[in-house]
């Protein structure tokens, strides 16, 4: 059930170079239950920017009905987001999207969580998640640098994590996918968020014999009634098949969606 | 005490308040976050007679209080709107206004003919100002003698009134606006959205794939009150008046300059809840300022 609740600022703390961590408290908690799943946020009422902004879902603590955010602040909404401080609101609508299906992965089994920049911190709740159904997981992190690079701690509780870093100042310099295919990683399931030309690279590595994407896209209203971020799936005789990225997605079936 | 009903050809509304064309789908998604019995009526998605994709993506750039779109007519074609999309919207006491569009005259007739047929369908809202299809749309809707011909054209044979939708995109509004009067025009939508342009500046490039596209928003109201305002005064239409409407204040404005009814746009992608927080606070409005009923509003500025 989507809500639009004014919630709480209970955290917001610089992570990394304009990368924030972001707690807010409020009852639309409740109505989180699948990581990989975004809120859509406004600061305030202001009308520039006008419109929402989708950021994903990086912890959910349903016990203290918060949830925790990553974001980079880059434009003049997540830049006015990261002024926010503890016992600020915040517009939030949500909780948007279909997320991943941590229930495809058995106990006992292995999952490659593959995460790219903006796109790692989904997969930290479907890390706990996959955790806690007695799932393995192995982390794979990309970051453009040191400076940019976050929450590898965190993972590294979780599971075996390898991070790479464009210009080599953290882990191993290199592409995630490099990474993948020097240390001949494999899974029986694989999970993966960040660029579209990540998702693709991805896709083509074999890990793992079927896994999913999330895709990032620019976005408008974010509950699909807007058609801006409708993406074409693989098979498509007609010509005309589409899917919303915000509401058919943002996670889909690896090969679904012509990348 | 009834504030809010009002009566437009082939329309009986609850109350004036409608979500616009391309700004709410088919319904589907605003249904699972409240009634859609509650909304004065739904102005559908233009349906045209064969299935769109529409444009490649970017479709959507940001601006100062506003947004520029160009979705490029998205839809499921006439066959599966009328089967899938205005039979699913049978289950809710609403009146719905279908928006007509087209690539050449034959293909909005026979839209037209076909989708005022449906039960549910209460008035036709032509098409005659989309900025963002290469053929059709726009071209429609900047000459006043081929708006006027297309008029008379849809009109003979379609089953419900018909409203047509003015561009802003003209030199004259009130000119196009006593053109399709003469067609035969049962009222007016008005307006559609501003041709505009954004660039990136890392690339240099038009951010849109389309290059250009439709603004709306905040940013685009007061010229959509300043044209009805002159429209209201010219023509003998009703006029259901939108561009940027997201308070009551903005309602009140409208009906100011002279609308019979409005349309809430982009408003709806800010915040999907607005319609029906719009419905409940502009009859605590109009009991606040002692307005027995909305329609004692209407032209205020030039009367």
């Amino acid at each position: 059930m989507i809500q639009k609740e004014l919630m709480t600022v209970t955290n917001q703390t610089e992570i990394a170079h304009n990368i924030y961590e972001m707690t807010l408290q409020g009852t639309l908690v409740d109505q989180m239950n699948e990581p990989g799943q975004f809120v859509h946020l406004k600061a305030g009422e202001e009308m520039i920017p006008l419109l929402r902004r989708p950021i994903s879902i990086a912890r959910i603590e349903q016990e203290k009905q918060e949830f925790t955010m990553i974001y980079r602040a880059e434009g003049t909404g997540t830049k006015a987001l990261a002024k926010k401080r503890t016992g600020d609101f915040v517009d939030v609508l949500g909780p948007l999207g279909h997320g991943f299906p941590v229930e495809e992965a058995q106990p006992g089994q292995t999952a490659l969580l593959i995460g790219g920049g903006i796109g790692v911190p989904p997969l930290y709740e479907l890390s706990r998640r996959l955790n806690a159904n007695g799932v393995k997981t192995i982390h794979v992190l990309g970051f453009q640098n040191k400076e940019a690079a976050f929450y590898t701690e965190q993972f590294i509780s979780l599971g075996d994590t390898y991070v790479s870093t464009v210009d080599g100042s953290l882990g191993e310099q290199g592409f995630v996918t490099d990474i993948v295919n020097n240390h001949g990683l494999k899974a029986d399931i694989f999970y993966s968020c960040g660029p579209t030309v990540m998702l693709k690279a991805v896709e083509q590595l074999h890990a793992a014999p079927s896994g999913y994407i999330s895709l990032e896209e620019r976005m408008g209203c974010g509950i699909g009634a807007c058609f801006a971020c409708v993406c074409h799936p693989k098979e498509d005789e007609s010509g005309t098949a589409y899917l919303k990225v915000c509401s058919d997605g943002p996670v889909f079936l690896a090969g679904e969606v012509a990348l | 005490m009834n504030r809010l009903n009002i009566e437009l050809p082939g329309l009986s509304l609850k109350n004036p308040i409608m979500p616009a064309s391309g700004c709410f789908g088919f319904g589907r998604e605003f249904s699972h976050l409240y009634d859609l019995s509650s909304l004065g009526a739904i102005m559908i998605k233009a349906t045209t007679e064969e299935p769109r994709y529409g444009n490649a993506t970017p479709r959507v750039a940001e601006t100062p209080a506003g947004m520029l779109n160009a979705i490029g007519l998205q839809n499921p074609g006439l066959e599966k709107v009328i089967a899938n999309e205005l039979d699913w919207l049978k289950q809710f006491d609403v009146p719905i206004i279908a928006n007509v569009a087209g690539s050449q005259t034959e293909d909005y007739v026979q839209v037209a003919k076909e989708i005022s047929k449906a039960d549910n369908v209460h008035a036709l809202e032509l098409n005659i100002s989309c900025p963002n299809v290469k053929t059709g749309g726009i071209a429609f809707g900047t000459v006043p003698e081929t708006a006027k011909e297309l008029t008379k054209r849809v009109k003979e044979v379609s089953d419900v009134p018909v409203y047509v939708k003015l561009s802003p995109n003209v030199t004259n509004i009130v000119e196009m606006a006593k053109a399709v009067e003469d067609g035969g025009a049962d009222g007016l939508t008005m307006i559609n959205t501003l041709i505009g342009m954004r660039i990136d500046l890392k690339t240099a490039r038009p951010i849109l794939s389309n290059r250009t596209g439709g603004l709306s928003g905040p940013a685009v109201k007061p010229v959509a009150v300043r044209m009805v305002y002159e429209v209201s005064q010219n023509t003998n239409l009703p006029i259901i008046g939108m561009g940027g409407i997201s308070s009551v204040e903005d309602i009140i404005e409208f009906y100011f300059a002279g609308a019979d009814a409005v349309a809430v746009g982009t408003a709806n992608f800010v915040n999907p809840f607005i319609c029906p927080e719009l419905i409940e606070q502009l009859d605590q409005y109009l009991e606040a300022h002692n307005v027995d009923h909305i329609s004692e509003l209407k032209g205020r500025s030039w009367k």
